[in-house]
């Protein structure tokens, strides 16, 4: 961590760490549960340091079994303390599901508004660290589709340190989706940043020729992107969704009324995804103001291959995002 | 020979000029063409015709800017000119067969090519295109698969822009800065509302009417509806007024040196416009309309007045008027007179209040009506009739 003026050099991790330090110290009932989450510090060494600053009663390892954690969870949430769940990788994240869409995402309509349950389920994931097709997985879309979750992607240091408090003040369940390829990942954010919203998309980047949608690791991505295309005189807006759920749309429809052409970007698999669902509302709501078809950068829909060559090209890379808008400006 | 005079579009225009001809001599015109385009304060119109005939002569050309009452052109009436519609038949596209696509195509699947000679477009160059009255047709389109974009549009555009801009110095008409729409429909309303405030004498009557069955029955009525064919309350507001009118007709009426009653209930619904000011389109022969008709009216009507986009006869055939204040506002509009109609009603925001009734308190939804009419043509005991019977209406809203 370095200063320099108002702003600190920061990791991905240390910024989500002290997102959960600040939520600990803010509110008693918030505790964190997950795997390896107290003795050995994290699977990722996020919640490091943790165990001795607030003790077992706070921070508290569970068995492998997701589908009871989760549970438990959610059993605390409905009477009174706000439970930070850590489900180490998105790929067991499979296994909660039952809990988390049956039970989180319900309970507040089968109890007739009488139960609310205010859990934040984080989960590490995203493709990029030589993990292979069972660890590699993006399940947004999924979470993305029910209705009764808030479900959003930490893809700036910003949201990484400021999501999670404003997460813990939702009645209802929200799932935080944290990229673990950018963990180490260093980036400059305000000294005193905290809470943000988790309510809006946020435009990163303003530009006029063309509006780039995307979250997760394709934020960096497509910021970069933008900036070596200024180089050449292509003037692109990138917008960084963070909500998958429910989806700020006036936010993109704007952008998207303003250039009038469209590129979603995003890892996960390219059919039934959030860039569908965005292409649709783009579709039915802006139709008349787009000047060229929609285009999509998605994961190649193949099960993620382990080489780093292979695994690279299954999903949208900077040069990849570069040449699709160049294709979609010039027609070349 | 039928004398076709530039019309009246309101009482405070005393102008118009000629944008463009819609028909040319010999063209065959029936009841409710347009036959041209008209720059007013309040935007460009387009006017219609109400006779049937064949154009003899155009007597005033494009650009010129002629007194209300000139005769623009030359009309041969004709009992049976009205040529049988020939209806194109378009043939019958051949189905594409749904085949099992495996998820692994990325490219476009491509169909057959059978429309070679449909000219591709973005949507967006289209929606400039046409409102530009661009002919998409004579444009080479540079974009994905020779598509017209935005910039072929805009491209077509900046040349015609250069060659209008020779052709309407040559006319010796002041061009109206296209800026300037918002000021001059300010300049419009303030004149037909001075002239209004000058010389009615205005007499204003409220009532406060209980909305709830209205709301009630409503309700149930949306209830089994599609969003789309859902009725606001404002339709039953209109409905109600166009049958009290009924039993009123004085108020539905002009003053001109006299009172002249008005068969038809063309009611004025004043619309606000984004870029300021006000336009009044009509919705002709309200009484005659179901709840269904009028909200359809409204659904076409109004993003129509929002556009500037009326037809002659929707902004000057108006017999009375109606301002509504619409949710969350105001509780009050006491209205001003649109001269030279008699009679303007004001609905305020319909709001929860205590309602003594029978007498007992309860809270029920509520809406504030009030009336201004013209003390030259009716008195207060008219007015108070008619929103006696406006009650009489809402509380009874399956009548409508």
């Amino acid at each position: 961590m370095e200063k320099n003026n108002d702003k600190i050099t920061i990791t991905y991790r240390e910024a989500l760490r002290q997102g959960i330090r600040d939520a600990l110290q803010n509110d008693e009932r918030v505790f964190l549960m997950g795997e390896d989450v107290g003795r050995y510090g994290g699977a990722f060494a996020v919640s490091k340091g943790l165990l001795q600053e607030f003790g077992a009663d706070r921070i508290m390892d569970v068995p492998l079994s997701e589908s009871g954690f989760v549970g438990a969870g959610i059993g605390a949430a409905m009477t009174g303390m706000k439970p930070i769940v850590e489900v180490m990788t998105i790929n067991f994240g499979l296994l909660p599901m039952d809990q988390i869409i049956n039970n989180a995402a319900t309970l507040q309509h089968m109890s007739g508004g009488q139960l609310q349950i205010p859990i934040v389920i984080r989960m590490g994931c995203g493709i990029g660290r030589q993990l292979a097709a069972q660890h590699s997985h993006s399940w947004e879309p999924f979470y993305a589709h029910v209705p009764g979750l808030i479900v959003l992607s930490v893809g700036t240091h910003e949201d990484a340190r400021g999501m999670l408090r404003t997460a813990l003040q939702s009645p209802d369940p929200v799932v935080i989706f944290e990229y673990t390829s950018m963990l180490n990942l260093e980036k400059e954010i305000p000294e005193n940043s905290a809470a943000v919203n988790i309510t809006e998309a946020k435009v990163l980047r303003t530009g006029k020729d063309l509006s780039i949608i995307t979250y997760g690791t394709g934020v960096y991505k497509c910021l970069e992107a933008a900036a070596e295309l200024a180089t050449v005189g292509i003037d692109a807006e990138v917008i960084d969704l963070r909500v998958l759920r429910p989806l700020d749309e006036k936010t993109f429809l704007a952008s998207v009324a303003k250039t009038h052409r469209v590129l979603v970007v995003e890892d996960a698999w390219r059919s039934i995804s959030i860039s569908s669902e965005i292409s649709a509302r783009i579709m039915e709501k802006v139709f008349y103001d787009l000047d060229a078809p929609v285009q999509r950068l998605c994961g190649v829909e193949v099960p993620i291959p382990y080489p780093l060559h292979l695994e690279e090209a299954s999903v949208p890379q900077k040069n990849d995002i570069i040449n699709a808008v160049k294709k979609m400006i010039r027609h070349d | 020979m039928i004398e076709f005079l530039m019309p009246s579009l309101g009482a405070d225009m005393e102008a118009g000029t000629l944008i463009e001809w819609k028909k040319k001599p010999g063209d065959t015109v029936k009841r409710g063409d347009i036959i041209a385009e008209v720059e007013t304060q309040k935007g460009l119109i387009e006017i219609e015709v109400f006779d049937e005939g064949i154009i003899g002569e155009l007597l005033i050309p494009e650009g010129a800017k002629v007194p209300v009452g000139t005769a623009l052109a030359l009309i041969n009436p004709s009992g049976i000119a009205s040529e049988p519609e020939e209806e194109e038949k378009i043939p019958e596209k051949k189905p594409v067969a749904l085949q099992p696509t495996e998820e692994r195509i990325l490219e476009p699947i491509s169909l057959e090519k059978t429309e070679e000679i449909h000219t591709k477009a973005s949507p967006f160059a289209k929606r400039i295109a046409f409102e530009n009255q661009i002919d998409l047709s004579l444009i080479k389109g540079t974009g994905p698969e020779g598509a017209i974009t935005k910039e072929d549009v805009e491209k077509t555009l900046a040349q015609r822009d250069i060659t209008e801009k020779e052709k309407t110095q040559e006319v010796a008409v002041a061009p109206e800065k296209p800026g300037t729409v918002a000021e001059s429909i300010r300049t419009a309303v303030a004149a037909a509302m001075s002239k209004s405030n000058r010389e009615i004498p205005h007499y204003y009557l409220g009532k406060r009417i209980d909305m709830t069955n209205a709301l009630t029955w409503l309700k149930e009525v949306n209830s089994k509806r599609t969003v789309k064919e859902r009725l606001l309350p404002v339709v039953l507001l209109i409905k109600a007024t166009a049958q009290s009118l009924t039993e009123f007709p004085d108020l539905n009426a002009i003053w001109d040196d006299g009172l002249q009653q008005k068969k038809d209930i063309n009611i004025g619904f004043v619309v606000s416009l984004r870029s300021g000011g006000i336009i009044v389109p009509a919705i002709h022969q309200a009484s005659l309309k179901n709840v269904d008709e009028i909200m359809e009216a409204l659904n076409d009507i109004i993003p129509r007045a929002r556009a500037l986009k009326l037809r002659s006869s929707e902004l000057s055939d108006s017999t009375v008027t109606i301002t509504n204040i619409g949710d969350g506002g105001a509780d009050t509009i006491f209205g001003v007179i649109y001269p030279p109609q008699v009679a303007i009603i004001g609905f305020g925001s319909i709001s929860e209040q205590p309602f003594a009734q029978d007498g007992m308190l309860g809270i029920r939804s509520s809406i504030f009506v009030t009336l201004a009419g013209d003390h030259r043509a009716t008195d207060g005991l008219t007015g108070s009739g008619f929103l006696v019977s406006l009650n009489k209406y809402l509380q009874n809203p399956e009548s409508l």
